[in-house]
């Protein structure tokens, strides 16, 4: 973890209700995508988690979801805005898992970091299927970005105004063979995935948080192996430890 | 040069700066930032007898004057806290620590004060008697000298090391209950613990915690911690540890000058993980600005005739 001051470069509408977040500063903290950085706001006491989309060498993307005040302050911050960051926070992805064929599933602004996960493992040179899940057509974000990498995404929206109607699982169904799974999602999206997912995999989970760096026991759960604090032994958890 | 050294239950701290209980984990987390040796010590998480899991999540919730917790002391239990924690503790820590007690009865405050006052890393054992999130136990017996001074000696009976007793604010009277564990043999008290409060999430409609209520804590408890410092003072000889709010040196000063000798520092640790080193590097230059060369001059300053 680092406490940095992070320059806004830009910050505009992606879809409904969903932003993309292009910062400058200092990215060293970042060891692995699926990762998250902490945000300080002005006017709000807790900082807000907020997964890392991708990032390179003093560049920083987030992409965030208006969920309340605070999302909602941040729609209104004008590039050059100068903020404190706490970054690298979380275990993030593991890599050397993924086998040749992984499938990276995700539902709405759960899709962010597995761009960021993706665009690592085409890097490697992995054969990389994605199944995204939205709600509608109005909400569709990172497509482009995703075919960009030359990967066609399996796109499922819960009223059928975009590719498959239905669930990502219904999506999974459509996919090939793969050799193993990530994903992040709605909490109920991950238990529908878990049921469904034929290897093994890596869930990213969503939590209340206090400070976010394993300190105040707020994001509490408990696994197979004991209890683990989503902020600092997660946000990813291994599927077989997994309680639900 | 100013001296920033106080005294607290006959052992030194270089400085009044004490992490309050359950914003620092056992240290490990904030000594991978910075060199926890700088702080005049810590108190760790609220430790029991058994481990426990603590309330469902969500346990935080925000408000604008800080944040609620309902984490319902979370902890691995006093045998692990002894095995696997003071060691780890001891690898980055070497000033006395400060174990922080919770029980759900009298003998299990005074079965786990003796496990932990037995450990030599253990400075001062912090009773706390006042936690809001459990059910049964916690601030019950902070709520009535009675039962706070029933407690009181139940620990004092297994440990002669400086027994700190860390008071409610929801206490009627809390300087009746500060009072009734001086004379029940406490060294000192710490107040405050957080203040219960609640959240309504406007789209559920059902309370933001799972546990429905949370302790307040933040900058809005300044105040309050203040005024119930200012009060314990007039009625106790003890020392006070005062928390409540505190963010930065100004609000170490007017702690002290209600009459505190350490002061804690609580939820600002989680949104500024360097909040207390910040403070305790601050610290001198704003001592001078008004005027103050040894923090032990101020203790109490605020009380006049």
């Amino acid at each position: 973890m680092k406490q940095t001051t992070f320059t806004i470069v830009q910050n505009t509408p992606l879809a409904e209700g969903i932003y993309r977040l292009h910062l400058q500063g200092d990215t060293t903290a970042i060891t692995a995508p699926g990762q998250f950085v902490n945000l300080k706001l002005e006017g709000f006491y807790l900082r807000r988690p907020i997964s890392v989309c991708d990032w390179a060498d003093g560049e920083l993307t987030l992409l965030y979801k208006v969920l309340g005040r605070g999302t909602e302050a941040m729609t209104r911050l004008p590039a050059g805005t100068r903020l404190d960051v706490l970054t690298g926070l979380g275990n993030g992805y593991d890599m050397t898992l993924s086998g040749d064929r992984p499938l990276l599933v995700g539902g709405g602004v759960g899709i962010p970091p597995l761009y960021g996960l993706a665009k690592r493992l085409r890097a490697q040179g992995k054969a990389v299927q994605a199944v995204l899940g939205f709600n509608s057509a109005a909400d569709l974000f990172l497509l482009e970005d995703f075919r960009a990498l030359r990967i066609e995404p399996v796109v499922t929206t819960a009223d059928g105004s975009a590719g498959l109607r239905g669930l990502v699982t219904d999506g999974m169904a459509a996919a090939g063979p793969y050799s193993y799974l990530y994903t992040c999602g709605p909490e109920a999206m991950l238990r529908a995935v878990w049921q469904h997912c034929g290897t093994s995999g890596q869930f990213s989970f969503e939590e209340r948080m206090g400070c976010g760096f394993g300190a105040c026991m707020g994001c509490s759960c408990r696994t197979k192996y004991g209890t683990k604090r989503i902020c600092k032994d997660g946000p990813v958890l291994q599927k077989e430890e997994i309680l639900w | 040069m100013v001296n920033t050294a106080v005294t607290l239950c006959g052992i030194r701290l270089d400085n009044p700066i004490i992490p309050a209980s359950g914003t620092f984990g056992y240290g490990y987390e904030f000594a991978q930032l910075y060199d926890i040796n700088m702080l005049g010590t810590f108190s760790f998480k609220g430790t029991t007898r058994q481990p426990r899991f603590g309330n469902p999540t969500p346990r935080i919730a925000e408000y604008a004057g800080g944040l609620l917790n309902a984490v319902g002391l979370q902890n691995p239990g006093a045998d692990a806290v002894i095995a696997e924690e003071l060691p780890r503790l001891r690898q980055v820590f070497r000033k006395p620590v400060m174990a922080n007690v919770s029980g759900f009865s009298v003998e299990e405050y005074a079965e786990t004060c003796a496990l932990l006052a037995a450990q030599e890393q253990v400075g001062w054992v912090e009773v706390n008697i006042s936690c809001p999130n459990v059910h049964g136990g916690g601030a019950a017996f902070g709520a009535d000298p009675k039962a706070a001074a029933e407690v009181t000696r139940a620990v004092r009976a297994v440990t002669d090391k400086p027994l700190i007793l860390k008071l409610s604010p929801t206490a009627a009277d809390i300087a009746a209950v500060a009072r009734a564990c001086q004379d029940a043999g406490a060294d000192g008290v710490s107040l405050i613990n957080t203040l219960p409060g609640m959240r309504i999430d406007l789209k559920r409609r059902a309370p933001l915690l799972a546990n429905g209520t949370g302790g307040m804590s933040g900058p809005a408890m300044l105040p309050l911690a203040v005024r119930m410092v200012y009060q314990v003072y007039q009625a106790v000889e003890i020392p006070i540890v005062g928390m409540g709010g505190v963010s930065r040196a100004e609000d170490v000063l007017e702690l002290m000058l209600a009459g505190a000798t350490a002061v804690g520092v609580g939820a600002a640790n989680l949104v500024e993980p360097y909040a207390c080193r910040n403070i305790i590097e601050t610290l001198p230059d704003v001592m001078l600005r008004y005027g103050i060369h040894d923090l032990n001059d101020i203790i109490g300053g605020a009380h006049h005739g």
